[in-house]
C-alpha cells in the first residue's frame, strides 16, 4: 500500500516535471525581438529624381522584410520637409499577417504611382527638416528598432529663409544613407564628399543617433535588423 | 628574502646550502618517530573515513536495490494480477458466449440420436425371406408326375402358386430393404450433424484449455514474484528496461508528429493572436498552438483514462461507470472540436501561405504582372493539410499509452541508473582509501631513506656496540 502511494507520488512528480519543462521551453530566457519603425525620406530634387526607380527596389526589400506590428513611412524631400504634406504613404501593419499582406500591397501602390508621378524635382533640398518629420515619427511609434533611411546625396539645399543649423534630435534612432551619390563638384575635389558625409555624420552622432553609410544597394540585407 | 635565509650560514651559497641540509637531516632523524606516526596516523585516518564512506554507501546501494526491487516485484505482480484477470474474463466470455448455448447443444445432439435410433429400428424391420421356399419349390418340381395330366396340372399349379408367392415375398422383401437403405441414407446428415456439433465443442473446450494453460502459466509467474525469486525480479528488470526504450522511442516519434502538427498551425494562430506579441521570446501565436497541442495530448489522456487503457490518474479509473462514459464522451467531443480546428488551420495557413508568397513575387517582380500562377493540382496539398490537421490530433491521443510505459519504466531505470552510479563511486572511494592508506606507508618508507646516512651510522654503533659487548659477556661467561 505504501508502494501504491509511492507510486502515485512518482507518477505526479513525473507528470510535474513534465509541465515544468514544458513551460520552462515555453518562457524560456532570451528577449523578444523587438518591433521595428522605418522612415524612408526620398530626395526628389535636382537630377536625383532619376535614382528614384533603386528607391523602390529598397522599399521592396523594406516590405518584405517588416512583419506585423512594425511601422513604415515613406517621404519626400523638397523645399521644406518639416511637414506631414510630404508624406507619401504610412502604416503600422496590422497584427493579422493577412492584413498586414494587403497593406503591404496598398502601400507598395501608393509608392508606385508617387514615382510615376515625379516629373520634375524640387527647386530646393531639406534634408533636415525631413529627418526632424522622420525623427518624430520613428520616436511615436515607440518601437524598439528605429531607423531612418536617407535616399539623397546628402547636399542640403534650403530655401531662403528656412532655419536649419541647430542640433537635431536623434536620440536612439540609426539614421542610414543610402545611394550617396557623388556630385559634379565631388569629382573635382573629392574631399568634399567627405566632409559631406563626415559633417552629417557629426550632427547624426551629436543628437544621439547612429551613422552609417549603405551606397551598395546590392547587400540590402545588412540594411536593418542586423 | 629567501636568498637571505639561504645564505645565513655562509656567503657560499652551496655550502650554506649543505648546512641547511645537514640540519634537515638531523632534524628528521631526531623526530623519525613522531614523523613516522603522522605519516602512519594520517594514513589510518583517511583509509578509515573511506572505508566509513564506502560502507554507507554500500548501505545505499543496498536500500536502493532492496527499493527497486520491490518496485519491480509490485509491477510484475500487478502486471501478472491484470493478465490473470484477463485471461479469466475471456473464460468467462468463452462460457457465457459458447457454453451457455450449450443446453440446446446438448437437446440437438439428443434429438439427432434418438432420431437416429428411431431409424435404425425402422430400418431393422425387414420383412424375412421364406426359408424354405426354395426347397418346396424343387421338391415339387421333383415329383414324380406318372404322366397323370391331372397330376401335372395340380403340380404346374402348385410350382406357379409357389413361384408366385415367392416373387411377391422377394419384392416385399427388396421394398422392405429399399425403404431400410433410405432410412439409413437418411441418418447420415445427422451423423454429420452431431460430428460438426461435437467438432465445435471439442474447439470451444481447447479455447478453454489454453486460457486456463495461459492461467497456469501467469499464476506461476505470479508465484514466483510474490515469492521475490531473483529469476522473476532479473526478466522483470530486462522487460523493463526493453519497455523503456521502446516506449522511449514511440515518445520521440510522437514528438515528431507534435512539431509538424505544430508547424501546421503555428503560422495561421497568428491570425487569431496576432503576429507581434511576445511571452518572453516566444510569440504568443507559437505559445498558442503549443498550448493547442498540450491540450489535445491531455485530452488523450483522459479519454484513455476513462477507457481504462492507461492507469496514469486514479481518480478518474475509480469513478464510477456512469461517469467514467461521461467523461469519455466528453473528452472525445473536445478532441474531434480541436481536430476540426486544426484541420481548418491547417487549410488557412495554406491560404496565407499562398497569400505570402504572391506578395512576395509581386515585391521581387516588381513593375511586371504580380500575382504567382495559379498551379493545376493546388488543391491536392491544401487537402492533405486539412487531413493532416484533423488525424495528428487524434494520433498524439495514443500517445497515453507509451507515456504510461516509460513513466513505469522510468522509475525502475533511475533505480538501476542510482545502483550503478552509487556502486561506481563505492569502488572509487574503497580504491582511493587502499591507495591513500599505501602512499602513506611509502611515504613512511621515503622518509627513512632520506636519512639513510645517519640511520646507516646508527646502525653502525650499534652494531659494533653489541659485537663489543659480546666478547664481554663470552669473557664473563
Amino acid at each position: 500500500m505504501n508502494y501504491l502511494n509511492s507510486k502515485n507520488t512518482f507518477k505526479s512528480c513525473v507528470l510535474g516535471f513534465v509541465a515544468a519543462v514544458s513551460l520552462l521551453l515555453a518562457s524560456c530566457s532570451g528577449q523578444k525581438p523587438s518591433n521595428k519603425a522605418v522612415y524612408l525620406l526620398l530626395d526628389t530634387s535636382g537630377t536625383y529624381t532619376a535614382e528614384l526607380a533603386k528607391a523602390q527596389a529598397i522599399m521592396n526589400y523594406l516590405l518584405a522584410t517588416l512583419n506585423s506590428g512594425d511601422s513604415i513611412a515613406i517621404a519626400r524631400i523638397d523645399s521644406g520637409s518639416f511637414s506631414e504634406k510630404d508624406i507619401i504613404a504610412k502604416t503600422a501593419f496590422d497584427l493579422r499577417p493577412s492584413t498586414a499582406n494587403d497593406q503591404k500591397r496598398l502601400f507598395k501602390h501608393k509608392v508606385d504611382q508617387f514615382v510615376s508621378g515625379v516629373e520634375r524635382g524640387s527647386r530646393n533640398t531639406d534634408i533636415t527638416g525631413g529627418i526632424m518629420q522622420a525623427s518624430d515619427f520613428v520616436n511615436e511609434t515607440r518601437a524598439g528598432e528605429k531607423y531612418v533611411l536617407i535616399f539623397s546625396d546628402l547636399e542640403e539645399d534650403l530655401s531662403k529663409g528656412h532655419i536649419r543649423d541647430f542640433p537635431i534630435d536623434v536620440q536612439g534612432i540609426e539614421v542610414i544613407a543610402l545611394n550617396v551619390t557623388k556630385l559634379r563638384s565631388d569629382n573635382i575635389d573629392p574631399r568634399d564628399y567627405k566632409k559631406r558625409l563626415a559633417e552629417w555624420q557629426k550632427r547624426v552622432e551629436q543628437g544621439g543617433g547612429v551613422w552609417r553609410v549603405l551606397n551598395d544597394l546590392e547587400r540590402l540585407e545588412t540594411l536593418i535588423g542586423r | 628574502m629567501d636568498n637571505q635565509l639561504l645564505l645565513i650560514w655562509s656567503d657560499n651559497a652551496a655550502t650554506s646550502l649543505v648546512v641547511w641540509f645537514v640540519i634537515v637531516i638531523i632534524s628528521f632523524y631526531l623526530g623519525r618517530n613522531q614523523a613516522h606516526q603522522v605519516l602512519k596516523m594520517t594514513g589510518r585516518m583517511i583509509f578509515t573515513t573511506m572505508r566509513l564512506w564506502e560502507f554507507s554507501l554500500k548501505k545505499l546501494e543496498f536500500r536502493i536495490t532492496k527499493r527497486n526491487r520491490e518496485i519491480l516485484l509490485a509491477n510484475g505482480a500487478k502486471a501478472a494480477e491484470k493478465a490473470v484477470e484477463r485471461e479469466f474474463a475471456r473464460v468467462n466470455n468463452i462460457v457465457k458466449r459458447d457454453l451457455s448455448k450449450y443446453p440446446g447443444l446438448h437437446r440437438q445432439i439428443a434429438e439427432s440420436i434418438e432420431q437416429i435410433e428411431v431409424d435404425y429400428q425402422k430400418s431393422a424391420e425387414a420383412a424375412p425371406l421364406p426359408p424354405a421356399w426354395g426347397d418346396v419349390v424343387q421338391t415339387i418340381a421333383a415329383l414324380p408326375t406318372g404322366g397323370d395330366p391331372t397330376v401335372n396340372k395340380i403340380l404346374s399349379n402348385i410350382k406357379k402358386a409357389v413361384e408366385e408367392s415367392h416373387q411377391q415375398t422377394l419384392k416385399e422383401y427388396k421394398k422392405s430393404s429399399a425403404e431400410s437403405h433410405r432410412l439409413l441414407k437418411n441418418m447420415q446428415p445427422q451423423w454429420r450433424g452431431i460430428d460438426e456439433k461435437l467438432g465445435e465443442i471439442d474447439c470451444k473446450i481447447k479455447g478453454l484449455d489454453k486460457c486456463s494453460s495461459n492461467i497456469d502459466s501467469q499464476l506461476k509467474t505470479y508465484n514466483d514474484i510474490m515469492q521475490g525469486q531473483d529469476a522473476a525480479v532479473s526478466s522483470l528488470a530486462s522487460s523493463s528496461l526493453t519497455q523503456f526504450f521502446i516506449s522511449g522511442l514511440v515518445l520521440a516519434i510522437a514528438t515528431l508528429g507534435g512539431l509538424i502538427n505544430f508547424q501546421l498551425i503555428a503560422m495561421p494562430m497568428a491570425e487569431m493572436v496576432g503576429g507581434s506579441s511576445y511571452i518572453g521570446s516566444l510569440k504568443t501565436s507559437d505559445i498558442a498552438a503549443l498550448v493547442i497541442i498540450l491540450i489535445e495530448i491531455a485530452m488523450g489522456l483522459f479519454l484513455f483514462e476513462s477507457l481504462r487503457i492507461t492507469n496514469l490518474f486514479p481518480i478518474i479509473s475509480s469513478m464510477d461507470d456512469k461517469m467514467r462514459r461521461r467523461m469519455m464522451f466528453v473528452t472525445f467531443f473536445i478532441l474531434a472540436i480541436l481536430a476540426t480546428i486544426e484541420s481548418s488551420l491547417a487549410y488557412m495557413r495554406d491560404l496565407l501561405a499562398l497569400d505570402k508568397e504572391a506578395l512576395q513575387q509581386s515585391l521581387i517582380n516588381a513593375g511586371t504582372s504580380s500575382g504567382i500562377v495559379e498551379a493545376q493540382f493546388r488543391w491536392i496539398p491544401s487537402m492533405g493539410q486539412m487531413i493532416m490537421g484533423f488525424i495528428l490530433p487524434f494520433a498524439l491521443a495514443f500517445i497515453a499509452i507509451p507515456l504510461e510505459s516509460f513513466i513505469h519504466s522510468l522509475r525502475v531505470v533511475f533505480g538501476l541508473l542510482a545502483i550503478g552510479i552509487v556502486r561506481v563511486f563505492r569502488i572509487f572511494v574503497r580504491m582511493i582509501g587502499g591507495f591513500i592508506h599505501h602512499l602513506f606507508k611509502m611515504f613512511v618508507h621515503l622518509f627513512d631513506l632520506i636519512i639513510m646516512v645517519p640511520l646507516s651510522i646508527e646502525r653502525l654503533v650499534k652494531g659494533k656496540s653489541q659485537s663489543e659487548s659480546k666478547p664481554e659477556r663470552v669473557g664473563l661467561n
